[in-house]
């Protein structure tokens, strides 16, 4: 079944033809078949392939769906800012996404650290091409140098934790590693390394203090095309692995790793809240924010086990989950924006590019305050919801202090979100040109604009879903 | 008893008024937007008219109550009620909005639809604000309820608006976002219940009850505001359009005091019981002390949002007596306050209209060229010094009677407002009104037209029809303080 969308995706790649409007055409086509399978054959189940390579459950056919979805938006959204720039406006920009797409997919069933790590690896090589795509810019050639020195560096992490966990339970595959430990036949010393690394290299994906550093520049250096597709589907897959290995494979040692994110969690928050107020562009400040969402969205994974005791664990991951998809949804909202405001030869990545936007187009400037608010947490907006069921589990916990915690970095986050809708609708616009976009785009923006809303005032059936594929897939 | 959801109405008819007033568009519309406005105001406040015709003062019970699941994964419902004391701030706040929609009808030439959009669906937040029984929809309405008043003194404001708007939302979500945390604590101790109904019942231990109270503390007294976070209100206030000043004055700093009584009193009434002295001591500072300060302001905007921390002093000071008295006091003086500021500020409004300046010192003689307008200006300015007649008077005398049988130095500290509120209105109203025209600009002052008057003479009548009657507005609550304050006088403890 799996394999069956890997197959299309690889036969339509070579398939491709040159033609750029063919291209887009074709990569949508495919992820609407990858769509379709996926929800076909999805069962409920929990399904291993592959000698156990591969799973297939309900918490990644959600992921997948959504990972689609995603890809599709973001391609959507990039279709105009590509096709005006000529030295992007190549096939590779679509294959890429492809392999890009398969690697998230790979990640989000895999049920083996070496099927993680190829995963990880398809992902991070396509990203590291995609963010070089314009190769005579010199900040994106010296983002994707750093992007790749560092990623390489955490796969190299990453590889040793596996290594180390192998050497510890003799075994690779994530559902015997669970066994084994359970059943403690396992070296607690090397595993104790091992588990760190990992930890590490997670970190470096999700891109969480320390391990973030790499998050801003790529950010900003490459293409905004680019930018909205790093900032929004990999964190679906980077939340996939983080349950797939530390909570299928090693929750018998959450005492270890929770201990771990909770200090990632609290600097990331306190980091990228700090360090965004600071940032006059825009995709800059949003790569500080990206870090300080995935501090947030950990605190509902170190508070799944509290004392041994796994009884909160599902509406604690269920809330993280919900949190990273609306996360994503929000992200590409905004990057898209900063793209509808883009014309050949002009980026509209400053903040000070939004300026009087509402004067321009009144629609376009609530749908981003929207976004802004919802970034920043405050209802009717679905963030909000994200916080608050992040928040009610940690306080179910018993963390009452990391709750606080929290919410001093959110407040502290409202600044910068707020100052975005100040320059656009407090500031006298820079200009007076009309927007120019394709109609697809508006119309689309406008969905994602009003999804936020909507999920914002009914955000039981999303919050339902996950729980529920999670129940069905732990 | 009528089958009507009135309650979603008064929430639902401003909110969904305001978006097809978005709709209109650009400023050619702007006399459509501004009649829609207007007509969604009236009907805003005919929704709310039933509420008090079929409210049954006899019971402390919630009434009107509207219950339906919203988000079962949580438990959160959309639960609507209300008793004797939110439903005068329901009618209050929807008395307001029209007040406000008239007040911005000619001023206000810059993004019409906007500006009126923005003030009726605040108004519909605010009425959920006060008519909601569950803890998350509280909360959820409450924070909405900064992004309209946020735009409003962002976009319409004077000079330093965005230092103002800033000041305003971040100071608001510093203690709201505690607020939250608590809503949360008391969700998980109470195995999972938002109902505020639920958690008056609950019982808590002693020290958990102190932190929910000052976690509260801090969102409510922000909101009123309280001494010693009140220094964003006079920034709000003199940089918000003439309207925003108006709903900041006469509603938005209600919702901390009734934060009070629909949480924090009997939520925790242990707590609030020890720590009684502590806010008692706040207000008196914030009676003596900020009354000290409105005395100098040469701004009249400025001297008016300090006299506004003052009266609500008053207020707070009524709650934390526990007495049937000093409650009634406190709860009829924040009627009045928001007709008396309302006014006040739109006095100023009107004068800052014509002449562009709120120094007083650009003033005197006003009198001599707009009769009509000094009339109403003496009456408000006298309602808010507390005259007798005046609904200024029958709160604050309630809450002194009550603090006299608390402790007299508490009564006496309190009654020098009756001075220092006297000085530093009159003063302001004396230099600005009489004396001979001080300037051109005054000599050339025309005096208020139809529309002006109509505003004013509302809100005349609501403030001389609660100081010469206020029966009406204390009946209805009779019963739910009384209820409230035997409800505090049990230990919560176990």
């Amino acid at each position: 079944m799996l394999a069956m969308a890997c197959l299309i995706l690889i036969v339509d790649l070579f398939v491709k033809d040159r033609k750029r409007t063919i291209t887009f055409v074709l990569t949508q086509v495919t992820l609407v078949g990858a769509a379709i399978i996926t929800f076909a054959l999805s069962t409920g189940q929990i399904l291993y392939t592959f000698s156990n390579m591969y799973v297939g459950d309900m918490m990644g056919d959600l992921l997948k769906l959504l990972l689609y979805l995603t890809v599709m938006v973001v391609l959507f959204y990039s279709r105009s800012y590509v096709f005006d720039r000529p030295e992007m406006a190549k096939g590779e920009f679509y294959t890429l996404t492809l392999f890009a797409t398969l690697g998230m997919m790979v990640m989000i069933s895999a049920n083996h650290f070496l099927t993680v790590y190829i995963g990880i690896e398809l992902l991070s090589l396509s990203l590291y091409a995609m963010v070089a795509l314009n190769r005579d810019s010199i900040a994106a050639t010296e983002a994707a140098m750093k992007y790749f020195v560092l990623g390489a560096l955490a796969s190299g992490l990453l590889l040793y934790g596996m290594s180390m966990i192998y050497g510890s339970t003799g075994t690779l595959e994530i559902s015997a590693v669970a066994e084994r430990l359970f059943n403690g036949q396992a070296n607690k010393t090397i595993l104790a390394f091992g588990v760190v690394f990992l930890v590490s290299g997670i970190a470096f994906k999700l891109g969480v203090v320390p391990f973030h550093m790499w998050i801003p520049d790529v950010y900003h250096g490459a293409p905004t095309a680019v930018t909205l597709f790093i900032a929004s589907a990999p964190k679906l897959a980077a939340f996939a692995i983080v349950i797939r290995m530390l909570v299928n494979g090693l929750i018998v040692a959450s005492q270890d790793w929770q201990s771990m994110l909770l200090i990632l969690s609290v600097l990331s928050m306190a980091v990228g809240n700090f360090a965004a107020i600071a940032q006059t562009n825009l995709k800059r400040m949003l790569a500080y924010s990206a870090i300080s969402h995935m501090g947030f969205m950990l605190l509902g994974m170190i508070t799944g086990v509290v004392g041994g005791d796994a009884r909160y664990a599902l509406n604690a991951y269920s809330s993280s989950m919900f949190y990273v998809i609306t996360y994503v949804l929000t992200s590409a909202g905004t990057f898209g924006m900063i793209l509808l405001l883009a014309r050949s030869g002009f980026e509209s990545e400053e903040i000070s590019d939004f300026a009087g936007l509402n004067k321009r187009s009144p629609w376009f400037a609530a749908v981003m305050m929207m976004m802004m608010f919802s970034m920043a947490g405050v209802p009717f907006f679905v963030g909000f919801f994200a916080k608050f069921s992040v928040l009610q589990a940690v306080v179910a916990a018993g963390y009452l202090w990391l709750a606080i915690a929290a919410v001093f970095f959110s407040l502290v986050g409202a600044y910068y979100y707020l100052r975005i809708v100040k320059v656009m609708y407090f500031d006298p616009p820079i200009s007076t040109s009309r927007i120019v976009a394709p109609l697809d785009m508006k119309i689309l923006m406008s969905a994602n604009g009003l999804a936020v809303a909507l999920l914002g005032i009914f955000p039981q059936t999303l919050m339902s879903l996950c729980a529920f594929s999670l129940l069905r897939s732990l | 008893m009528s089958g009507m959801p009135l309650l979603s109405l008064a929430i639902w008819v401003p909110i969904l008024t305001g978006l097809f007033v978005l709709a209109t568009g650009s400023d050619r519309n702007a006399p459509l937007a501004r009649m829609l406005a207007l007509l969604g105001a009236v009907a805003g406040l005919l929704v709310t008219i039933p509420l008090y015709i079929d409210f049954d003062v006899t019971t402390s019970t919630m009434q009107f109550v509207e219950l339906s699941p919203w988000i079962p994964r949580f438990n959160i419902n959309y639960h609507l009620g209300v008793d004797g004391i939110s439903m005068l701030f329901v009618m209050l706040n929807s008395f307001i909005t029209i007040i406000v929609v008239l007040a911005g009808w000619q001023v206000i030439d810059n993004k019409v639809a906007q500006y009126n959009a923005s003030f009726l669906i605040m108004s519909g937040l605010l009425n959920g604000i006060f008519a909601s029984l569950d803890g998350m929809l509280f909360y959820i309405f409450f924070e909405a309820s900064l992004i309209p008043l946020y735009l409003i003194i962002g976009v319409w404001g004077g000079p330093r608006r965005v230092y103002a708007a800033f000041k305003f939302f971040l100071f608001t979500l510093m203690g709201s976002l505690l607020f939250l945390v608590s809503l949360i604590y008391l969700f998980v101790q109470s195995g999972g219940s938002f109902s505020i109904l639920d958690w008056h019942q609950m019982p808590i231990a002693r020290v958990p009850q102190m932190w929910i109270f000052l976690a509260f503390l801090v969102a409510f007294a922000v909101k009123v505001p309280m001494w010693p976070v009140h220094t964003w209100l006079p920034d709000a206030h003199v940089e918000a359009p003439t309207g925003g000043s108006i709903v900041l004055a006469a509603i938005a700093l209600k919702l901390g005091a009734y934060g009070f009584l629909r949480f924090s009193l009997p939520i925790a009434p242990d707590a609030s019981q020890e720590l009684s002295g502590l806010i008692v001591g706040l207000s008196l500072i914030a009676i003596v002390y900020i009354g000290l300060v409105a005395l100098v302001q040469e701004d009249m905007k400025k001297l008016v949002a300090y006299s506004s921390i003052a009266h609500m002093g008053f207020v707070t000071l009524g709650f934390f007596m526990f007495s049937a008295l000093g409650l009634e006091g406190a709860l009829v003086q924040m009627v009045s306050h928001g007709f008396i500021a309302g006014a006040m500020f739109y006095c100023i409004g009107v004068m800052y209209d014509r002449v562009h300046s709120r120094q007083i010192v650009d003033y005197g003689g006003v009198v001599n060229t707009m009769p009509k307008f000094a009339a109403f200006f003496m009456l408000f300015a006298m309602a808010n010094a507390g005259l007798p007649a005046t609904s200024g008077f029958v709160g604050e005398f309630m809450v002194i009677l009550a603090a006299v049988k608390y402790n007299f130095w508490v009564a006496f500290a309190a009654a020098t407002t009756m001075i220092v509120g006297a000085a530093y209105t009159l003063w302001m109203y004396k230099r600005v009104v009489f004396g001979a025209v001080g300037n051109h600009h005054v000599a050339e002052l025309t005096d208020i037209n139809s529309r002006e008057f109509l505003v004013l003479a509302l809100l005349a009548i609501g403030a001389l029809g609660m100081g010469l009657y206020p029966q009406p507005f204390t009946e209805v609550m009779h019963s739910s303080v009384n209820e409230l304050l035997r409800h505090i006088a049990v230990s919560k403890i176990l």
